[in-house]
């Protein structure tokens, strides 16, 4: 079977969230950059599918031409087959960024479409379902186990202290959450190999936003540093006390 | 302009996030009317704070398609519901359907064309002003950004059938395995105690069960301590882990990264130990102990044995 997985460029931030000077996007200078778990869980599932049934994975992303380093590591994971749908930089809609990933995802009609439940930076929680809709395909998000069998996919999704089972015939759409699998480390050799792997490159086309973005705001923070009680072991009956006097203790 | 809020419920009641998102709802809605939408559970929708509730009726278990087709044939101008797993779902659906962009977990918003809202990125680390343009406006509303609707109303209540397409009902719950432990869960918790890569180990962590047992509390930890493999994604805290609002929080050895602390912004009150005072999560901790967790964990629990004789 043939699996499709998109991911998302996003900066790994840290302790603390710096701005651009436009407001419009965070200071990433001296950052470096990943995909979302739930993305990296699904492109893990993706290559263990295959393993099990084979077929081929690709990999797709929507971002700047520095994303080509995302679809690297997707392919150092396992993926076969890499497309940047490149833009400059600036932040996409999820209209727009569904319409131009459904373009290319329905020229390629693989079994299996997987997104991250929702991205890390933008989190709209709507790109994987409005690709399945252009696509006219089934879709079931927040999928912590999948298995596929006799063309039927077979997903569950957790629901308080319970999980929801669903299924659906392929071809169909999922959306896939963090701890569905834990990704493995990729070897050297297979970072290696990703290197001379194929990477697409196409022009997608830009929409006016329907959601647009204005200007990013920082929470404020609460300006202050913690009260220090003390220093090792020592400070284990100042610690005792601020139990007893939050009244956990 | 009517503004329509899908109503979540169970066992007869609105879910506390739907009142939430109703709460929202009115207050943009400001003089206009708010009517509800809810999928069966008329009980629930009996004193509702609005105009009509509408309730769809729908067999069988939860299939989002399928109930955001029956929202949309109520063909709303603005539509708002709970950022819930199936607030955010539906209504994902439903911006499809009804043609609407969709703002997702908002915590503030404002009328007019563009409508203006604030919503969240990064799990509620950043803030993103933006404007919905288009004839349908679709909002989820963050959960606790605002108080739930308190008042009760005295609504119209109008059934009524759907009109679905057989592919509406393709992806449906067919099962629902029930998983409880039975223990305390994370969530719920009333002290959570989290160790980080600072641990060192799996073995690290016996020293923190022990404090969290001690407590009345669980053990939580970060994402350097799944991926290690050191401990399950169940008990992951943060951004695409769990989302935790004890009294008391305790990270050990924990940096405190923008994503772990989108997990912990409902805690009371925040107790680092950490062995480096540098750390960001100083400046996001109430209190602190400087040094090396493996030494500090045990005599906490030592103490707290002996002041209880
Ligand atoms: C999109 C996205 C989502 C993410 N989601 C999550 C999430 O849900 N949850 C999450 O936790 N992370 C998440 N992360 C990862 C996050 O960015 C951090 O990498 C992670 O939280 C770091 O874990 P840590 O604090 O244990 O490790 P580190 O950052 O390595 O910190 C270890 C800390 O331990 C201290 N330390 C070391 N030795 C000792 C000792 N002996 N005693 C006391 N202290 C010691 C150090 O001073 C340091 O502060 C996400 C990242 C991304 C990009
Ligand atoms: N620019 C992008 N390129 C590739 N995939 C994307 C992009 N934006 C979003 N996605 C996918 O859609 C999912 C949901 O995104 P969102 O609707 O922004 O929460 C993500 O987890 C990704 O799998």
């Amino acid at each position: 079977m043939d699996v499709l997985v998109c991911v998302k460029r996003v900066p790994l931030t840290g302790g603390k969230m710096v701005l651009t000077a436009d407001e419009r996007g965070i200071e990433t200078r001296h950052l470096g950059f990943t995909v979302s778990p739930h993305e990296e869980c699904g492109v893990e599932e993706a290559v263990r599918l295959v393993e099990a049934h084979g077929g081929s994975v690709t990999v797709v992303t929507l971002g700047p031409p520095e994303a080509e380093e995302q679809l690297r590591d997707a392919l150092a994971i396992g993926a076969d087959r890499a497309i940047l749908l490149e833009t400059d930089g600036s932040d996409w809609d999820p209209e727009s960024t569904a319409a131009a990933l459904a373009d290319v995802i329905a020229a390629d009609a693989p079994d299996l479409v997987i997104f991250g439940n929702e991205s890390a930076d933008a989190g709209g929680y709507q790109v994987g379902i409005r690709v399945a809709h252009a696509l006219g395909r089934p879709c079931v998000t927040g999928l912590k186990a999948l298995a596929v069998e006799d063309g039927q996919l077979r997903g569950e999704q957790e629901s308080g202290s319970a999980r929801d089972v669903y299924r659906v015939p392929l071809p169909a759409v999922v959306t896939v959450k963090e701890g569905i699998n834990l990704p493995r480390y990729p070897s050297v050799p297979a970072k290696l190999r990703a290197r001379r792997k194929p990477v697409e490159r196409r022009e997608p086309e830009r929409r006016d936003a329907r959601l647009e973005l204005v200007r990013l705001v920082v929470p404020e923070g609460r300006g202050r540093q913690a009260e220090v009680l003390g220093e090792g072991p020592s400070a284990a009956p100042a610690v005792v006390e601020l139990f007893q006097r939050l009244g956990v203790a | 302009m009517t503004v329509l809020v899908f109503v979540e419920h169970a066992a007869g009641e609105p879910d506390e996030l739907s009142l939430q998102a109703l709460a929202f709802a009115l207050d943009f809605a400001g003089g206009n009317g708010v009517d509800a939408v809810l999928i069966g559970g008329a009980d629930a929708a009996s004193d509702l704070p609005v105009g009509t509730a509408h309730v769809a009726e729908l067999d069988g278990g939860y299939a989002p398609q399928a109930w955001a087709r029956a929202i949309a044939q109520l063909e709303p101008s603005v539509l708002v519901a709970a950022g819930s797993e199936r607030g955010n779902e539906v209504l994902a659906h439903a911006a499809v359907m009804t043609g609407g962009a969709l703002a997702a977990n908002c915590v503030a918003a404002a009328p007019g064309d563009p409508a203006e809202v604030t919503r969240m990125r990064w799990g509620g680390s950043l803030l993103e002003e933006a404007r919905i343009h288009g004839p349908v406006k679709l909002m989820t509303v963050a959960p606790h950004a605002v108080a739930p609707a308190t008042a009760a109303g005295d609504p119209a209540v109008a059934p009524f059938t759907p009109e679905l397409r057989d592919e509406d009902l393709v992806a449906r719950v067919v099962e629902r395995v029930d998983t409880s432990t039975g223990g305390l869960s994370l969530a719920e918790a009333p002290v959570v105690v989290s160790g980080g890569r600072g641990v060192g180990s799996p073995e690290g962590f016996a020293p923190l069960e022990e404090l969290a047992g001690m407590l009345g509390g669980v053990v939580g930890c970060s994402r350097a301590v799944t991926m290690a493999g050191w401990r399950s994604h169940t008990d992951q805290v943060g951004q695409t882990g769990t989302k935790i609002s004890p009294e008391l929080y305790i990270p050990c050895g924990i940096s405190g990264a923008t994503q772990h602390m989108a997990g912990c912004k409902g805690a009371k009150k925040l107790l680092a130990i950490n062995s480096d005072p540098e750390a960001p999560i100083m400046a996001t901790a109430d209190y602190a102990v400087i040094g090396d967790v493996a030494e500090i964990v045990p005599a906490i629990t030592a103490e707290l044995r002996r002041v209880s004789g």
